[in-house]
């Protein structure tokens, strides 16, 4: 598609323009709060249709990115502008516009200072999209970043007032933490790759160069060098996903979070990190990957493992959904495990794509039901203003409607054949199986703890005596039926159908293997 | 028609507008506030204007020193009247006048006697803006002095907690300082083989090793420049709060009013750093390739050292006033790594930290003129009576904690990025990253402790009953410095091109300079 003679240059309209959506809402009087809500719904609609003509446009037989653009950016050190996707990224964006305007669908009531609100979950949801669509090493990191600053400050002044300061604190700094050793490792690979002279960010020419380069750096063996960067890479996007035993800012984050700070937050956000792990770390460091996947596989278990030991333990509601999160995550960790496995065993690649491509399924499924998960929380906090499990019991009687989404969400989560989630975590067990043959039986085991603690929400929320306390609670409302149906038709049909998806991840993620 | 061209001493304009402003100031009469107000208003303005023009009229493909004058003044001693700007210094004066600028509008409530206030501040600009565009030693030192005593007064009259104290403790770092640093330019002046102070003769001479020679002390041979780079150097690393030499900084910082604060921590801090890179770097490189490898640790120490003691600051104004020694010690490491990405992050820093730290001074003193008060624990909630001012702590404290998109990540990159370049220099430089790195993240933690204390939660309103939104020239003070953060965060050719023009001559010179040391 061109435009005047100029190829449109369709990513960064997709990128900026929540961003000037954010500028136009910061400019507009501060008490019409219904052009606010108007505002960014309208540029959050915005992605979503470009993101989906995004998809139908893509050349899946085409190797490689499309719809670059590339520009100079900061000559002094060799970073550029440079933008392109292919079916991975093209998933994450089309979930980011997706989540977006359903998290400002179900953000309407709120009251403080909404101006605000609205503007910084826009300008968030332009950092994420620009993570998805960077490959120049420099401008990844600047919006890895970049989407910190709004989440939180959605968490420190949108959170349950009880406890956001500290949470949005702990997440800000483990973020940080992690970033500061990505900074140092993309620093390190520009030095080793000629500094000044010859150094670059570009991500496919760093990934010819970096993997094969031979000799010292500073006197320290590349072997060494390489080493390093690896571990400062996987620590900074473990923390993201996150995987045990970084996970601790998450429950903290997630429950204090807003609702739709919550559904960006492990709808998209966790996303970042596995993005990170398959994008920059399997490229870069494909025999790295490999001698350390085991540890990552293991990893990656005990986050099922303890992640849904940890739900199961939780009385606050939202909490159990954050933990869910760890469990869920740590599926698509081991998928990745697998991948990462592959890249230096080529017997078990037919395996590993299978791995990995549930992996990349499960990060969509994942997103569209921990997404509808939260919401589902909020709805009810909204009425209730408890997130106690003993303080509900008995609501379906009361809510049957919001208890029929309710059980259909977390189904899902639950990975019930026919919705989402199965069909990704079954492709990640199968590939997984011959390759991790005990810690894939382990996190079997681990699903049906998972079973448990949803089991255990839903008998606690819905079941039971109704608490004569929420005798008048009133029914979920139309505009939050419309903010989690998208979801849910999602769910229905990747699980009859995940054609409509899978191919698109496989082109992009055969690559990973040459 | 043809206009011929008459070379405009638009650098003279530049210096010497506010210092003809500051005399002008005082014969408006006293009772006459606003119109002193007003007055000093349209002189920075146009100051500012003027530093624009330059900036923009630069020549940036041709590089080199621009809008040059030079006029006998002292022939006899090789003294002149020589000014220009490079790509080092053009930046600066930008900053300068920025500064100027915005501390105008910032002291516009003043009540205390609000002609001498303006008069000071506009000779302490006028010193600083002539020390970022001598050519002269003599000249440059002339500038220097002159920028010490308006800041005594602006603290010792307008300044606040232990203000005398501050004030003289500042004066007399400083003046200690510059004349350990005017001791070493005078033994340069005698040990050259040309008798002069012209700074390119000079510079010519450092880059044809003529200071490299061996001079006998106390019956020892030492190499000239080895021996005098350390004074000089550190001399002026007084005034950039280099530690161990950085204690009149807290202290000088806070007790200062606004825009004092604003001056020391977005200029005179800079004038300090600009001097040791023109006189100790430029003119003793071979000085520097020796010691600059070993000063570096004082940096590291200065960036983490600082960062910590920030985060425990119970005063806010403390914690900007610390947090600027660990982002000048950033300086000092770009300085450090001797190559043209190092010291264009150095400069490039001195630039964006100018414009961070006048904002964020401007707004705590928005805070301090309404609640009276900087401790942390009493403040709270200002977000919501003033959201610009907020919006503009907030923009301050990203470029403090170096985000990207923001002009303070442009140049800490290209810091750090140059001691990485440089790592044949020495085997230790991989390690001043990794040591210096964690002071980012402490930075983030302290600025979101303070903007945390300051801005959110909920507002006293029994103790603070009266807050109001800022004025509205406040609010233009926040937009002029912080259109500055995003347009380099975004768009960073618009100062690293620049820049790098200047800081190659540098770069190539101290390359030499390495080259000779290993012959």
């Amino acid at each position: 598609m061109t435009l005047f003679g100029y190829p449109f240059p369709i990513l960064t309209l997709i990128t900026f323009t929540p961003l000037l959506g954010a500028g136009l809402i910061a400019l507009t009087p501060r008490d019409s709060v219904r052009l606010h809500r108007g505002l960014a719904l309208f540029f959050s609609l915005i992605p979503l249709a470009l993101s989906v003509w995004l998809w139908l446009n893509l050349d899946l037989s085409r190797p490689g990115f499309q719809f670059v653009e590339r520009v100079v950016w900061f000559p002094q050190v060799n970073a550029q502008y440079y933008l392109g996707v292919d079916g991975l990224s093209v998933m994450l964006i089309f979930l980011t516009a997706l989540l977006t305007p359903l998290g400002v669908l179900i953000s309407f009531n709120i009251t403080q200072d909404p101006r605000t609100y609205f503007a910084l979950f826009l300008a968030l949801e332009t950092g994420i999209l620009g993570v998805f669509v960077s490959l120049d090493l420099l401008l990844f990191f600047l919006f890895w970043e970049l989407g910190l600053v709004p989440m939180y400050f959605l968490i420190n002044n949108w959170g349950a007032p009880e406890r956001r300061h500290y949470a949005a604190l702990k997440f800000i700094l483990y973020t940080m933490a992690g970033s500061l050793g990505l900074l140092l490792g993309i620093q390190l690979i520009w030095a080793a790759l000629g500094g000044a002279q010859g150094g670059t960010f570009d991500l496919l020419e760093v990934s010819r160069r970096w993997p094969a380069l031979q000799g010292t750096l500073a006197g320290v063996p590349m072997e060494v060098v390489k080493a390093i960067v690896f571990w400062a890479f996987v620590i900074a996007f473990a923390i993201k996903v996150p995987v045990w035993p970084f996970h601790t800012w998450l429950p903290d984050a997630h429950t204090e979070a807003p609702t739709a700070g919550s559904m960006i937050l492990a709808g998209i956000l966790l996303k970042l990190g596995a993005y990170g792990f398959l994008r920059i770390v399997f490229p870069l460091f494909p025999m790295e990957s490999a001698r350390f996947a085991l540890v990552l596989a293991l990893l990656a278990t005990a986050a099922i493992v303890f992640g849904a030991y940890a739900a199961l333990g939780q009385r606050d509601f939202k909490r159990l959904v954050a933990y869910s999160s760890v469990n869920h995550m740590g599926f698509v960790v081991l998928g990745i495990a697998v991948a990462g496995y592959a890249l230096g065993n080529p017997a078990i690649r037919d395996h590993a794509l299978i791995a990995v491509n549930g992996a990349a399924l499960q990060l969509f499924a994942h997103g569209l039901s921990s997404a509808a998960m939260f919401a589902l929380v909020g709805v009810i906090y909204d009425r209730t203003h408890t997130r106690d499990l003993e303080a509900y019991g008995g609501l379906w009687a009361r809510m049957p409607v919001y208890g029929g989404i309710l059980i259909y969400c977390a189904m899902a989560s639950v990975g019930l054949p026919g919705l989402a989630g199965f069909v990704a975590e079954y492709m990640v067990v199968q590939g997984a199986w011959p390759v991790f043959t005990a810690l894939t039986a382990i996190a079997m085991l681990g699903l049906l703890i998972t079973g448990a603690f949803i089991m255990k929400a839903l008998q606690k929320v819905l079941h039971g005596p109704l608490n004569p306390r929420w005798a008048r609670l009133p029914e979920i409302s139309a505009r939050e039926i419309l903010a989690v149906a998208p979801l849910m038709a999602f769910m229905l049909l990747t699980g009859l159908w995940p054609a409509w998806i899978v191919p698109t991840l496989n082109a992009a993620l055969a690559q990973l293997f040459g | 028609m043809t206009i011929p061209a008459v070379p405009i001493p638009i650098l003279s304009f530049i210096v010497f507008t506010p210092l003809v402003g500051a005399l002008l100031l005082l014969l408006i009469p006293r009772h006459q506030k606003d119109a002193a107000r007003a007055f000093a208003a349209a002189v920075s303005g146009f100051t500012l204007l003027l530093a624009l023009w330059a900036f923009v009229a630069y020549d940036r493909s041709a590089g080199g020193y621009q809008f040059v004058e030079r006029m006998s003044w002292l022939p006899q001693l090789g003294i002149h009247y020589y000014v220009g700007v490079d790509g080092v210094s053009l930046p600066l004066v930008l900053l300068s006048a920025l500064v100027l600028f915005t501390g105008v509008l910032v002291s516009w409530n003043i009540e205390d006697r609000p002609h001498e206030l303006f008069a000071f501040m506009l000779l302490l600009a006028s010193g600083i803006m002539g020390v970022f565009v001598a050519r002269n030693l003599v000249l440059l030192f002339f500038f220097y002095e002159i920028a010490i005593f308006p800041k005594y007064f602006l603290i010792a009259i307008w300044g606040s907690t232990r203000k005398e104290y501050a004030a003289m403790k500042l004066v007399l770092y400083t003046l200690v300082g510059s004349i350990i640093a005017l001791v070493g330019a005078l033994a340069l002046y005698f040990v050259s083989p040309v008798r002069t102070f012209d700074m390119d003769v000079l510079r010519e001479l450092a880059a044809r090793g003529a200071f490299a020679r061996t001079v006998e002390v106390f019956g020892q041979a030492v190499r000239f420049d080895y021996l005098w780079f350390l004074p000089v150097f550190l001399g002026f690393a007084v005034t950039a709060g280099l530690w161990p030499f950085h204690n009149w900084v807290p202290d000088g910082h806070s007790a200062a009013p606004t825009a004092g604060s604003m001056f020391l921590a977005g200029v005179v801090m800079k004038v300090g750093a600009y001097s040791a890179l023109r006189v100790g770097i430029e003119l003793m490189p071979g000085g520097a390739v020796y010691w600059l490898p070993v000063v570096v640790f004082l940096a590291v120490v200065a960036a983490l050292y600082s960062a910590a003691i920030s985060l425990v600051q119970e005063d806010l104004k403390y914690v900007i006033a610390f947090s600027s020694i660990g982002h000048m010690a950033f300086v000092t490491i770009g300085f450090a790594a001797m190559n043209v990405t190092g010291l264009t992050g150095a400069v490039l820093q001195m630039f964006s930290h100018g414009v961070m730290a006048a904002i964020l001074f401007a707004v705590v003193g928005m805070v301090y003129d309404q609640a009276h008060t900087r401790y942390l624990a009493h403040l709270g909630g200002f977000a919501r009576v003033m959201p610009l001012a907020t919006l503009g702590f907030i923009l301050g404290g990203l470029v403090a904690m170096g985000m990207p998109g923001f002009s303070g990540f442009v140049a800490e990159f290209q810091v750090f990025a140059g001691i990485w370049a440089a790592r044949e220099t020495a085997w230790w430089y991989p390690w001043v990253v990794i040591l210096a790195a964690p002071s980012i993240a402490l930075s983030a933690a302290y600025i979101l402790r303070a903007l945390q204390a300051t801005f959110f939660g909920d507002l006293d309103l029994k103790r603070y009953p009266h807050v109001r939104d800022v004025t509205a020239l406040d609010k233009v003070a926040i937009v002029t410095l912080a259109v500055w953060f995003v347009l380099i965060g975004v768009f960073p050719r618009v100062m690293t091109d620049l820049i790098q023009t200047g800081v190659e001559p540098i770069a190539s010179l101290l390359q030499g300079a390495m080259v000779a040391s290993l012959r």
